[in-house]
């Protein structure tokens, strides 16, 4: 039973979910309806489930005084701060109201921590490109020649310094084209693979051959 | 260790100052660049424009901080063209900071902060009736399938706890069919992927999709099938955008800082690969 019952849920669902899209009418619409809103349900609670995962794996690291312990102190106490600012001194429903304490802490910790965090990228991002973008062979001078025309095409000061060129070589009209044609065919490839990798392994699931899921084979 | 050889093993923290002396310096500058529209954020802002006023636009903000820098500008240009031309909007989040920073984004339109009655240009706008926020809805994609049966049954009140019903915009909204354009600002998952697919391919949305540089190619095919009618990519996009609705926000200005950057990259990697070819032969005759 602790196998068959999830099978036999994911086989209902999906089987549900395929047919409502043919036959988005009542009663079909109906049990995809109710089954999307279970899903709200359920993933605002893997939400919860996610944060306190962590904050018991923290606990452990803290406890345990394993290395780094005191970052995973700082997250916890972080987290019970905007827990409990959120929940109880920001106004109830209204804690996303500007003035709130809890958007004080969003605008002048949250915010500007995870942007500083995220911008830290671009150094790395530029070590890296002066690292690997080497004309080694002729696929790598094709990668590097399209960095090339995309990056300054990406930017007013590509046109500025191709000025002299005719129109359809100036370097904004080649980044379009670089993303226009081969990115599009590229990219259309990729996404017709994927959405049969998805489909066949969607069906090896609602049928149940793919039970890795529930612990199986 | 000859010259080339040292120039291509560099210490990186060369590279961290020149980065940071390109991003900082324009800063101070003014220097102003023409800035080019490109077709895809044409032809999503002539679908945008030609909206009536009156309409429906919901702006579906899908994003956090760390991507606001590219995002913020399309939001700020969004929503001061939807208050420019009368248009009404409504606010969701995929993400949960999302309905956050789309209040941020139409603070920085007004200049002062949002309340239950704004003044912007000589009118007057409610709350509830020229704008609302729904909030963060968790589901993902199945939050837009959900939208296309009943915009209520997957946003039952707004950000503030307040009904559906007793939002005057909102009566009389119940799926896709009573929104008449739909703007989507995203940096990942869930995103402009399953707005084509969820909410184009199935309910025939109207889209416009704004993306980070990093994912703008990859939803390039969308908008060559015509599933998407315009593409805002990255930093340039919003520079464009705020070009076409007539303002120059924090995307345009900051262009000049991209610009920099983006040409010390490529002399970065000229010199590498210039290093690479002259160091490697000299390396070989030795």
């Amino acid at each position: 039973m602790k196998r068959q019952v999830p099978l036999a849920i994911t086989a209902v669902v999906g089987i549900v979910y395929i047919f409502q899209y043919f036959v988005p009418h009542e009663p079909v619409s109906k049990f995809s309806d109710w089954f999307s809103d279970w899903f709200a349900i359920i993933q605002a609670f893997a939400i919860w489930l996610g944060a306190l995962n962590l904050m018991k794996l923290s606990a452990i690291k803290v406890a345990r005084r394993k290395r780094d312990w005191i970052y995973s102190l700082v997250t916890i106490i972080s987290f019970a701060i905007i827990v409990i600012v959120g929940l109880f001194f920001s106004g109830g429903t209204d804690f996303q109201v500007r003035g709130t304490r809890f958007m004080y802490i969003y605008d002048n910790v949250y915010d500007p921590l995870s942007s500083t965090m995220f911008a830290i990228l671009a150094f790395f991002v530029a070590s890296a490109s002066y690292r690997a973008f080497r004309a080694r062979n002729k696929e790598a001078t094709m990668l590097l020649l399209a960095a090339f025309f995309v990056m300054l095409g990406r930017v007013p000061v590509g046109d500025m310094i191709s000025a002299f060129m005719p129109e359809g070589l100036r370097f904004s009209n080649v980044a379009d084209w670089v993303m226009n044609i081969p990115n599009m065919a590229g990219q259309r490839a990729i996404m017709i693979g994927i959405a049969l990798g998805i489909m066949s392994t969607s069906l090896r699931i609602i049928l149940g051959i793919e039970r890795t899921f529930v612990g199986g084979d | 260790m000859n010259f080339w050889v040292r120039l291509m093993t560099i210490d990186r923290r060369i590279i961290f100052l020149f980065v940071v002396i390109a991003v900082t310096i324009p800063l101070f500058l003014n220097i102003s660049q023409e800035i080019v529209v490109s077709t895809e954020v044409q032809t999503g802002f002539d679908a945008f424009s030609a909206l009536q006023p009156g309409a429906r636009v919901l702006v579906a903000c899908d994003y956090d901080p760390p991507s606001s820098p590219e995002l913020q500008p399309m939001a700020v240009a969004t929503f001061r063209y939807c208050l420019d031309h009368d248009l009404k909007f409504i606010i969701i989040g995929l993400w949960p900071q999302g309905p956050q920073q789309a209040n941020a984004a139409f603070e920085t339109v007004l200049g002062y902060p949002i309340s239950d009655t704004i003044t912007y240009n000589g009118k007057t706008l409610i709350y509830g009736r020229d704008w609302v926020n729904l909030g963060f809805q968790a589901g993902n994609e199945l939050v837009i399938q959900r939208m296309g049966s009943s915009i209520p049954a997957a946003f039952p009140r707004d950000y503030r706890g307040t009904p559906l019903e007793d939002l005057p915009l909102m009566q009389g909204v119940q799926n896709f069919n009573n929104i008449d354009f739909v703007m989507n600002i995203s940096a990942g998952y869930p995103g402009v992927y399953e707005w084509v697919q969820f909410g184009v391919d199935r309910f025939g949305v109207r889209l416009v999709g704004g993306t980070t540089a990093v994912q703008a190619p990859l939803i390039y095919p969308y908008y060559g099938s015509g599933q998407l009618l315009g593409v805002l990519g990255g930093l340039k996009g919003a520079a464009e955008f705020e070009g076409l609705v007539g303002v120059s926000g924090k995307a345009t200005q900051f262009m000049l800082s991209q610009s920099f950057a983006h040409v010390i990259v490529i002399l970065f990697i000229i010199v590498g690969n210039v290093a690479y070819f002259v160091g490697g032969r000299k390396q070989k005759k030795t």
